[in-house]
């Protein structure tokens, strides 16, 4: 079982709004612990750095291109001491998200550049500790490979990659869980999946579709708690942890070996995904 | 198929170098640029628009029929001025202070200069105050706002409301988009506009132009 989102629950921990989240693992790595921990107690087996947007183009949007190779080395480092204290096994999922540009042709960041950026990234965070390099809510197809490509570049550690199903059952660059599952499982990822989205439901229509594409290769699902909206002065998520919990157990018949959740997600929906998925059959989340 | 079915699904393919070529043969061989604009142009992306609300095509269609319209209009907007037609006016837009999402803003600013508009954009993370200096030195009073996150969409607002305190601040007509939003909450925080996707804007920021108009 994987763990939830942190940049929502950084807030409630004195992230400036706006403000790079990236910084906090330099800064008050003590809050981003915090959170490791919380969801380690919640019984995660997988955690995931604070580093999502931790690549060079979008640290500079913060004026803080200079410090990709610190901050990811001090997310890792954060999550590796977080997960040290505790008396089980548990993986480090280095986080790393897209450069926020369309590439080529469609926009103008040239391939090599992105490649560049992620492979900065991956060395950092590979110095940092982690276990594998975990790339996320991915749209565009170029992209993945210009991730995988830089990871490679840099290291071994594994590389798993999820991507963002969230218009009409497709990325918003059109391209559909079978295409996706297809083309990533040829650029060689040792897990593929699917993150954040419009939450359960449609996430466990796209689950299915990847499964009947995966050609064995493992497959991840982090849906978020559905999408958000506003209620009062309240954002209010619509899957509580009752729904995230029906939610991991199908994902967990259906075979996904690595359930977590995105957006919106708090230890309380791990805690009872990991509550609802115990004792399942071989394929069960718990092993993460 | 006639020149302009042609031109019409040179944009829908987003074939960007045959559109700027059949353009230039267009008014070598005598057409005029508002007919070559309102029936072979304008209705490719008009279809195209409608594909891209029912998830018929994404993005990367959508950008390069944006391009070869672009291109189209670089050719047609010196003649068009030329020949009396009023330029559409100018747009000021921005994603709003604490939102680094662009890549929907982005959109309806090449459809909006596709369709003849000028924009000023100011980019992501802007402030109502960066918002009101670009009104004034511009002279532009359409703006649009964009934002993704239910934390700078529930400042939109406020940004509002210092932007109605300036003194030009009422003549001012504002859409705002981005996908938390509605229809409903753009009445609420007193927004003149709001579509939900790049297509459905530019018509929305013409309305909004055409009501300008003296
Ligand atoms: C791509 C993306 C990113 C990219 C942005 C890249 C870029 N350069 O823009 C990156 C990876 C950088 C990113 C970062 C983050 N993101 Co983000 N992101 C998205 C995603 C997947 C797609 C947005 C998008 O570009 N869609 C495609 C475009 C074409 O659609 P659009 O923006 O809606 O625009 C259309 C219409 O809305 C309209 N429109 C848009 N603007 C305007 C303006 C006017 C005036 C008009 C009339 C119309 C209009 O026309 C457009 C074209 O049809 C959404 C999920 C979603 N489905 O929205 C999450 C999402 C918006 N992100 C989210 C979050 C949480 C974040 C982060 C906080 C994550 C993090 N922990 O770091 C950061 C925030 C950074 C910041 N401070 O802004 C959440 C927001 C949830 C919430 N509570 O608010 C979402 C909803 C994901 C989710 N399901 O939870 N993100
Ligand atoms: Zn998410």
């Amino acid at each position: 079982m994987g763990d939830g989102a942190m940049g929502t629950m950084l807030q409630t921990a004195g992230l400036e709004p706006g403000d790079a989240p990236e910084r906090l693992n330099a800064e008050n790595p003590e809050a981003v612990r915090s959170v490791h921990e919380a969801y380690l107690q919640a019984g995660s087996d997988v955690i995931t750095t604070n580093t999502f947007g931790g690549n060079r183009r979008r640290l500079a949007l913060h004026h803080a291109g200079d410090r990709v190779f610190e901050w990811n080395k001090a997310g890792a480092a954060v999550a590796r001491r977080a997960a040290g204290a505790q008396d089980r096994e548990v993986i480090i999922a280095g986080s790393v998200g897209p450069t926020g540009s369309l590439l080529q042709p469609v926009g103008d960041l040239h391939f090599d550049e992105a490649k560049n950026d992620f492979a900065e990234q991956c060395a950092a965070l590979a110095e940092g500790g982690v276990d594998v390099i975990l790339i996320e809510t991915m749209s565009d197809l170029e992209e993945v490979r210009a991730a995988i490509e830089g990871a490679r570049a840099v290291g071994d550690l594994p590389v798993f990659c999820t991507m963002t199903f969230d218009t009409h059952g497709r990325t918003m660059m059109g391209t559909s869980p079978e295409e996706a599952v297809q083309a990533t499982v040829d650029f060689g990822v040792q897990a593929f999946g699917s993150n954040c989205g419009n939450g359960p439901g449609e996430m466990e229509e796209i689950a299915e579709k990847m499964i009947r594409a995966c050609r064995g290769v493992p497959l991840i699902i982090q849906a978020n708690a559905g999408v958000p909206r506003i209620e009062g002065d309240q954002v209010v998520y619509e899957a509580g942890p009752e729904r995230m919990a029906e939610h991991a157990r199908r994902c967990c018949d259906l075979g996904i070996r690595y359930i977590g959740g995105c957006c919106g997600t708090t230890p309380a929906h791990i805690r009872a995904m990991i509550e609802a998925t115990k004792g399942s059959d071989g394929k069960g989340a718990e092993e993460g | 198929m006639s020149r302009n079915q042609e031109l019409t699904e040179g944009i829908i393919r987003g074939d960007r170098e045959n559109v700027v070529r059949l353009v230039r043969e267009d008014l070598e061989a005598g057409h005029g640029p508002v007919l070559i604009l309102n029936d072979g142009l304008i209705p490719g992306m008009e279809k195209l628009g409608d594909q891209f609300g029912r998830g018929e095509v994404f993005i990367p269609e959508l950008m390069a029929a944006a391009k070869a319209m672009n291109a189209a209009m670089e050719i047609l907007r010196p003649l068009l001025e030329a020949s009396g037609v009023e330029p559409l006016g100018k747009v000021v837009m921005g994603t709003v202070k604490g939102d680094m999402h662009d890549i929907g803003k982005n959109l309806v600013c090449m459809l909006l200069r596709g369709a003849g508009f000028e924009v000023i954009d100011l980019g992501v993370n802007t402030s109502a105050e960066q918002f009101i200096e670009a009104l004034e030195n511009s002279g532009a009073r359409i703006l649009g706002m964009s934002a993704l996150l239910t934390t700078t969409m529930n400042r939109m607002g406020a940004i509002i409301e210092t932007i109605r305190r300036a003194p030009f601040g009422e003549e001012v007509r504002i859409m705002v988009g981005g996908a938390p939003l509605d229809e409903d909450f753009a009445a609420k925080i007193g927004a003149n506009g709001y579509a939900k996707d790049a297509p459905l804007a530019v018509d929305r920021f013409k309305e909004l132009h055409a009501a300008l108009q003296p």
